[in-house]
């Protein structure tokens, strides 16, 4: 089924309110955009949502098509980010067009391109998809985490995926910053890189949190 | 007294900023060939030209927003002491990564020199930097230098009078070091690597892994090696070697030639018998304090220190902490405190002071706590090989217990302990051929260190002992120790091993060396002797570091419960040897 680019805006406005809300009852109030009535209408009548004094219900197809929104509109901001280089600024304005043309199939090469992402360039979860499920069989990939190089191979890094600010801040003080090129010299029994004229020794979890483009 | 001018040596950890504190002020400070090694400030005193500087060298940091205790330490000397100059040292081969520091240093509107240390390791990895055309760009003077065979110092002293600086406080304005940014960092990077690619000639793509660096790093090769640096440096050399053949010399000297003399002069011109008592009785200052202090801990230490430094010199740490950090994730901490742990082989004491290295509290503490338990310090395991030298099984057991309560301690502290996890992230200096001038230098200032530590606290346990004695205080605990001496099975004579054993761990591991000898312990005996004085109360020094770096709380709270298990595991262990009817 496709939906309409406003239907679509409204469903990640469900989304996120769901992300920051744990429940699948809003307030209206509670969406960052108001949707209009010709698109409420649309939604109830697709049965994604149902309305009942004031309180919106996402049912259960609705939280599949919500995912499925978010997932490809964040997959297009990082397409958009880093691929296209985009300027931050104009992204999201450009992946609300984008995301209109990751439809089932293109999403996934998106996703497997880009190495199966986790997070978008503003730090949210991208929901992961089938694909990232099967990420190992893929042979499009082409950005890693670092814990996943074979020793010898090398890359530029892409970004830092870390939930932990004084992480991110420590590798970024050593030269750990994207666009560095870096070598995997040997992954056992931990991690240890060439990076610049440096070396250094990683454990396996700040591996994970190196993406590369090899 | 006249206000001297202050320059203060910063950089990233393993530039060698304390070897150029040494070349500047003639201080020797601890150099090694690790990330870390400076962990208290050193400040030293240095004529050059006609001026007076004092020199501060600070702890290794990577940006000035701090991460560990010892970063935050050199950013209080900056923002606090405002220094009248900034030297930042430069690795050479790293300038494109420690430019960044330079941008933030610049914010402090302090005036800098930049130094680009080790300038020949980079020249054989074909980099080439033009320093003038870099001090043209970063608009301040740049000095290419080799600091550990002085070449570039004298130009580093005439840049620093150049600078003309002078004790005006006016144009210091406060320094606020802004909050962590990422956008900001991003541009110094940027910025950074525009500069480098301007200033280098040219670069040599990226080594592979040398083959001796594999056999390093992975286990199959690496912990064979491991275990043969472990046999040949500690077992050899400082156990049967130090603790044997030279320490037996020492003490046949010290019995023939010194101390009958020192005996003969005290009696005869000495009249008070008690005083006699304090020098030569059988605790006193001379026969116990010093024998114990020169003749036996001394050079089984120094032997340690020796190998330690040829070890940490040759940047072997780094690699091991590499190979064990899943190991070590077990018991809560991270490869990182593989230099601890092995720095504690030799003075725990020491050992807990470079426990600041590692990055989280709970880390720091299961650190802290089993350097206290379970590592023997080298005068330790220097005495305990010579004593059980003759009863391979005992010491066999006796390992085997030890590596066993290790384990199972740290295994259940990283499971009570709340906190994350500790990540592992340490930078690998290429190994390199150890310097004997520096390797010699260190042991000796090391060696310094700890006598003047240990000589004033064994003179100390004389009087104390002898004061106790002359009270007849001396035998109303040697009595009250009967009982708990009884459940591990132990003999009463062993209390003062245990009374010793309070002032130092080695102290009483010297003095049970004493008892052996003269046929008081059988085979089991000496065992749980060795192993509960293993575990034991860490000595008086260990207990005040624990205190001073850690807090009263946890350093009373981890003695109390070290006292307590090592008392447990010994009468646990007797009752398993006798119910079991096991006789070594």
């Amino acid at each position: 089924m496709l939906l309409s680019e406003t239907t679509e805006e409204i469903l990640e406005a469900l989304w996120i309110a769901r992300e920051n809300k744990k429940t699948d009852i809003f307030k209206l109030s509670d969406l960052r955009e108001m949707p209009d009535i010709h698109t409420l209408k649309e939604l109830t009548d697709a049965k994604i949502i149902e309305i009942n004094n004031n309180q919106i219900k996402l049912l259960e197809k609705g939280v599949y098509y919500a995912r499925d929104a978010v997932r490809r509109h964040r997959l297009a901001e990082r397409l958009l980010t880093d691929v296209l280089a985009i300027k931050k600024e104009m992204i999201h304005e450009t992946a609300c067009q984008f995301e209109h043309h990751l439809h089932k199939g293109i999403d996934t090469n998106v996703c497997t391109l880009l190495g199966h992402p986790k997070v978008c360039p503003h730090g949210k979860p991208i929901p992961p998809g089938k694909c990232c499920e099967e990420k190992a069989k893929m042979a499009l990939q082409a950005v890693f985490a670092l814990a996943d190089l074979k020793p010898g191979q090398s890359g530029n890094i892409v970004y830092l995926y870390t939930t932990d600010p004084k992480q991110a801040q420590m590798l970024i003080s050593m030269g750990v910053v994207p666009g560095t090129s870096i070598t995997l010299l040997a992954g056992f029994p931990s991690f240890l890189f060439q990076l610049n004229e440096g070396q250094f020794a990683v454990d396996s979890e700040v591996a994970k949190e190196i993406y590369v483009r090899v | 007294m006249k206000k001297k001018l202050k320059i203060a040596l910063i950089g990233s950890p393993n530039v060698g900023k304390s070897v150029i504190f040494g070349a500047l002020t003639k201080k020797y400070v601890t150099v090694s060939n690790y990330p870390g090694t400076t962990v208290e400030v050193s400040r030293g005193n240095a004529k050059l030209g006609d001026v007076d500087y004092e020199i501060i060298d600070t702890p290794g940091l990577y940006s000035v927003f701090p991460i560990t205790e010892e970063e935050r330490v050199t950013i209080q000397i900056i923002k606090n002491e405002k220094p009248d100059l900034i030297i930042h040292v430069i690795d050479t081969k790293h300038l494109e990564r420690m430019l960044p520091l330079t941008f933030q240093l610049q914010e402090a509107n302090i005036p800098m020199i930049v130094v680009l240390n080790m300038f020949d390791e980079a020249l054989k990895l074909e980099i080439n930097i033009n320093t003038a055309l870099l001090s043209e760009l970063l608009s301040m003077p740049v000095v290419a230098t080799v600091a550990i065979t002085q070449q570039g110092i004298g130009q580093l002293i005439s840049k620093i009078n150049d600078k003309k600086l002078s004790l005006t406080e006016e144009n210091k304005s406060q320094w606020e070091a802004s909050s962590f940014s990422n956008q900001k960092m991003k541009a110094w990077y940027k910025k950074s690597v525009k500069i480098f690619s301007r200033v280098v000639k040219r670069i040599k793509k990226p080594r592979k892994l040398s083959r001796f660096d594999k056999m390093l790093i992975s286990p199959i090769t690496g912990i064979p090696i491991l275990a043969l640096v472990i046999y040949l440096g500690l077992y050899k050399f400082v156990g049967e070697f130090g603790a044997g053949t030279v320490v037996d010399f020492f003490e046949k000297a010290f019995e023939t030639y010194l101390n009958p003399w020192l005996v003969h002069l005290a009696t005869t011109h000495i009249p008070w018998a008690s005083i006699q008592m304090l020098l030569i009785g059988d605790y006193g200052i001379v026969t116990l304090g010093i024998k114990y202090a020169a003749v036996i801990i001394l050079p089984i230490v120094g032997l340690f220190f020796l190998v330690f430094a040829l070890i940490e010199d040759s940047g072997y740490l780094p690699r091991l902490a590499f190979m064990l950090d899943r190991a070590f994730k077990k018991i809560g901490l991270s490869g990182r405190a593989i230099i601890p742990m092995v720095l504690g082989l030799g003075c725990d004491t020491m050992a807990t002071m470079v426990t600041r290295t590692l990055p989280t509290k709970r880390e720091r503490f299961i650190a802290t706590l089993l350097l206290a338990l379970c590592i023997p310090c080298s005068a330790q395991i220097g005495v305990i090989l010579g004593l059980l030298s003759n009863t391979p099984k005992v010491l066999a057991a006796w390992f085997f217990i030890i590596f066993a309560i290790f384990l199972s301690v740290g295994f259940a502290m990283a499971k009570l302990i709340p906190g994350t996890r500790p990540s592992f992230v340490i930078e690998v200096p290429p190994m390199r051929m150890p310097q004997l001038k520096n390797v010699l230098i260190k042991t000796y200032m090391r060696m310094k260190w700890y006598f003047k530590e240990i000589v004033p606290l064994f003179i100390l346990a004389s009087i104390i002992i002898w004061l106790l004695q002359i009270t007849g205080i001396f035998d109303l605990i040697t009595k009250a120790m009967k009982f708990p001496l009884d459940v591990m099975g132990l003999p009463v004579e062993s209390a003062r091993v245990f009374i010793f054993g309070f002032f130092r761990r080695d102290y009483g591991a010297a003095g049970l060396y004493d008892l052996y000898n003269s046929g008081i312990f059988t085979n089991n005996q000496i065992l749980i002797a060795v192993v509960v004085l293993t575990l034991f109360l860490p000595c008086i020094t260990q207990l005040l570091i624990m205190i001073k770096e850690r807090g009263i709380k946890i350093g009373l709270g981890i003695s109390i419960f070290v006292l307590f298990f090592a008392c447990t595991v010994g009468t646990v262990l007797n009752w398993i040897i006798t119910s079991f009817g096991i006789s070594f």
